[in-house]
């Protein structure tokens, strides 16, 4: 039997409706009773069966319920249109769940730690800055030349992280993350702990950073240029890892993570799979790092810490280790959540500890734990 | 270089040896009867050293005076208090994660950490500022030449000495000691022969945690200031040291920690860049030594290694 499309439909609807009201929210109890709507129709949806139904209409629909996710982000921005604040944020989830895809593909996939994220994010921002500012390359070949830093400067990890597996590959990249955040506080070609000005991104002469006057009343939030900017990043790099985890490369990113012995008695090359999947990896959280620069127009070394290292780990292993759709509450829980509930400001990294403490006892799986592959399924691939 | 400076060098960098291979050992001692990485190690060191803090600020008020005292006092509870703490952390979120990929371990002993540091920063009085911390240990000092010995830094030094070589006894002449060693080499069997696996898991932690609030202690009386942060990069470093030694083996956590000073020390004396660079070239040559010795330099088992 082939599965109904509108449960997923219904899903995505309600999803949507959430998030547009947590992120227009202005009062503290409205932001909670969302939070608590939310918890209950997970709860609901995991005790009911929903989630089967839900999952099996996407898997069958998949084209027709990505178009309609797409064009939802896209009238969730339109209706946004005028709130900065808002649009922010939205470009903020947008762009941490492209970070998330790359670390996706490193440990979710091909079982490559990497406790440096922010680290990657960082040198995406910071070749971003220096870029845009000393070369007259245009921004889309900027933001691209980010992730590439990134997949190159992580390509000086691969010898040590090839040779070792386990707590032994996790210190060599949380060694690495804090020795990046260091290197840029004492470096003063690179602004120090201050450090730079990122200009705005231009496209054929466009200015992102300038706001988008309709009438000479109405002028529309200069957020909603980058809105489509992260959009199309972040759709674009959905596709990527969605289709890498289907295709050929995914089983044998799968094989080497699951029992490197096997896969490489199979034939599997298990070090050129690892090293593809850690550039790809760092590629994409390069590339996140290089557009949020571009959009908050500024860089500095606090903003990746081993903490931000960690917190993007954790999107990770919330979101159900692997699943690239799990991403997309956890990044929501992640980002958006401290920043709505004003009432928690203070308390918000502890109660967000507490939180993962929970999920990781009572789910650990995560939120959305990884489905098992199915071909079957599929109007088209 | 002239040699009153030089010996001041290598004795500070024995100093932070003492503290990171402190450290380093409760990483590598839970490593051993767990197979795990409790990385809210670095913040009980720092709780460590706030609740020395809380119980020397409470001494002082009850009218207690005298400095030996006063240390005895904070030494007593700290230690004591993060010997529940890390067997209470093992109890709740290490052991019930048996099974589970040690990822998800590594992760949620982050979030602990996390938990602790955020909970002094924001329930001890001004948590977020650096605290001050008592000068307990007689002030004076002997001049060498250009050497300068501060007595408190040779007291400290000694009892981190002790300290390591009174793990080292533990383990090697103590039936305890017998039961964590049997338990790292092979649980099943371990249990098989009779020793009970969750008690001494429990009783590693605590010594490990207990250690870490020396380790918390010393580091306060060293640099006579404390901060809430302080365990993040003490708990990276001290995992480092383990990791670089070979994880389980508590030789090599001693040496990886204090390999990992004279690292720090050489960064900021010997070479030609900026002292700031010191922890860079540290990380970087851990970097390195990983790649030439992926085992770490005293691997025993080949569990999960290479």
């Amino acid at each position: 039997m082939i599965a109904p499309v509108w449960p997923a439909l219904v899903a995505l609807l309600v999803s949507t409706a959430g998030v547009l009201g947590l992120l227009l929210a202005e009062q503290q109890w409205a932001v909670i009773a969302i939070v608590i709507a939310a918890g209950v129709a997970m709860l609901m949806a995991t005790r009911m069966g929903w989630d089967d139904r839900i999952r099996r209409s996407g898997g069958t629909h998949a084209r027709t319920v990505s178009g309609v996710a797409v064009a939802l982000v896209i009238g969730m921005t339109f209706v946004l249109r005028e709130h900065n604040f808002a649009l922010l944020m939205l470009c903020t989830v947008l762009l941490t769940i492209v970070a998330g895809l790359g670390l996706t593909i490193q440990f979710g996939h091909a079982g490559v730690v990497n406790f440096a994220g922010a680290a990657f994010f960082g040198i995406g921002a910071y070749a971003a800055a220096v870029l845009a500012n000393k070369t007259a390359l245009p921004h889309p070949l900027v933001i691209l030349a980010g992730g590439a830093c990134a997949a190159l400067i992580g390509s000086v990890l691969v010898l040590p992280l090839l040779r070792t597996r386990g707590h032994y590959a996790a210190l060599i990249t949380i060694a690495f993350g804090i020795l990046f955040k260091t290197f840029l506080e004492v470096n003063d070609a690179l602004g120090g702990p201050q450090g730079l000005k990122v200009p705005g991104f231009v496209l054929f002469g466009h200015a992102f950073n300038d706001p988008i006057a309709i009438d000479d009343e109405t002028e529309w939030s200069f957020y909603l240029a980058y809105a489509g900017l992260s959009l199309v990043i972040a759709a674009a790099a959905y596709v990527l890892v969605r289709r890498l985890e289907r295709s050929w490369i995914g089983l044998a990113f799968d094989a080497v993570r699951l029992d490197e012995t096997a896969a490489a008695a199979f034939g599997v090359n298990v070090a050129a799979w690892k090293i593809a999947a850690f550039s790809i990896g760092n590629f994409l959280i390069g590339l996140a790092g290089a557009a949020y620069a571009m959009m908050t127009g500024f860089v500095a070394p606090t903003s990746f810490t081993f903490g931000d290292s960690l917190i993007l780990v954790s999107i990770v292993i919330l979101g159900g280790l692997g699943n690239a759709l799990g991403l997309v509450p956890a990044a929501l829980i992640v980002v958006l959540l401290p920043e709505k509930l004003q009432v928690i400001q203070e308390y918000r990294f502890l109660l967000f500890a507490l939180l993962v403490i929970v999920i990781l006892l009572v789910r650990p799986g995560g939120l959305l734990p990884r489905p098992m592959r199915d071909y079957s399924a599929g109007e088209s691939r | 270089m002239d040699p009153g400076l030089l010996a001041q060098h290598v004795f500070n960098g024995l100093m932070l040896g003492v503290i990171y291979a402190l450290v380093a050992v409760g990483f590598t001692l839970f490593f051993g009867v767990m197979d795990v990485i409790k990385f809210s190690h670095g913040d009980v060191v720092m709780l460590g050293a706030f609740t020395a803090l809380a119980v020397a600020a409470g001494l002082t008020g009850m009218g207690v005076t005298s400095h030996p005292l006063m240390l005895l006092g904070m030494l007593v509870v700290a230690l004591g208090l993060m010997a529940v703490v890390g067997a209470l952390l093992a109890r709740l979120l290490v052991l019930p994660l048996r099974g589970a990929p040690a990822i998800n371990v590594l992760l949620i002993t982050l979030m602990a950490g996390t938990v602790i540091r955020e909970g002094v920063r924001l329930f001890y009085p001004q948590g977020s500022n650096p605290k001050p911390f008592p000068r307990l240990l007689p002030g004076g000092t002997v001049e060498i030449g250009s050497f300068t010995l501060r007595h408190d830094s040779a007291i400290l030094f000694v009892i981190g000495v002790a300290a390591i070589v009174g793990v080292h006894l533990t383990l090697a002449r103590t039936r305890l000691g017998l039961a964590i060693r049997a338990v790292a080499q092979d649980p099943e069997t371990a249990s098989a022969m009779g020793i009970p696996f969750t008690a001494t898991v429990l009783a590693t932690f605590a010594i490990g945690s207990a250690l870490a609030a020396l380790a918390g202690v010393v580091n306060g009386l060293y640099y006579s200031e404390i901060s809430f942060n302080l365990g993040l990069l003490l708990g990276a470093i001290g995992f480092s040291a383990a990791v670089v030694g070979g994880l389980g083996n508590v030789y090599g956590a001693i040496l990886g920690g204090f390999l990992f000073a004279a690292l720090q020390t050489i960064g900021a004396v010997a070479l030609p860049f900026a002292s700031a660079y010191k922890d860079v070239f540290a990380f970087a040559a851990v970097i390195v030594l990983m790649a030439l010795r992926p085992a770490g330099l005293l691997a025993e088992r080949s569990a999960e290694r290479v």
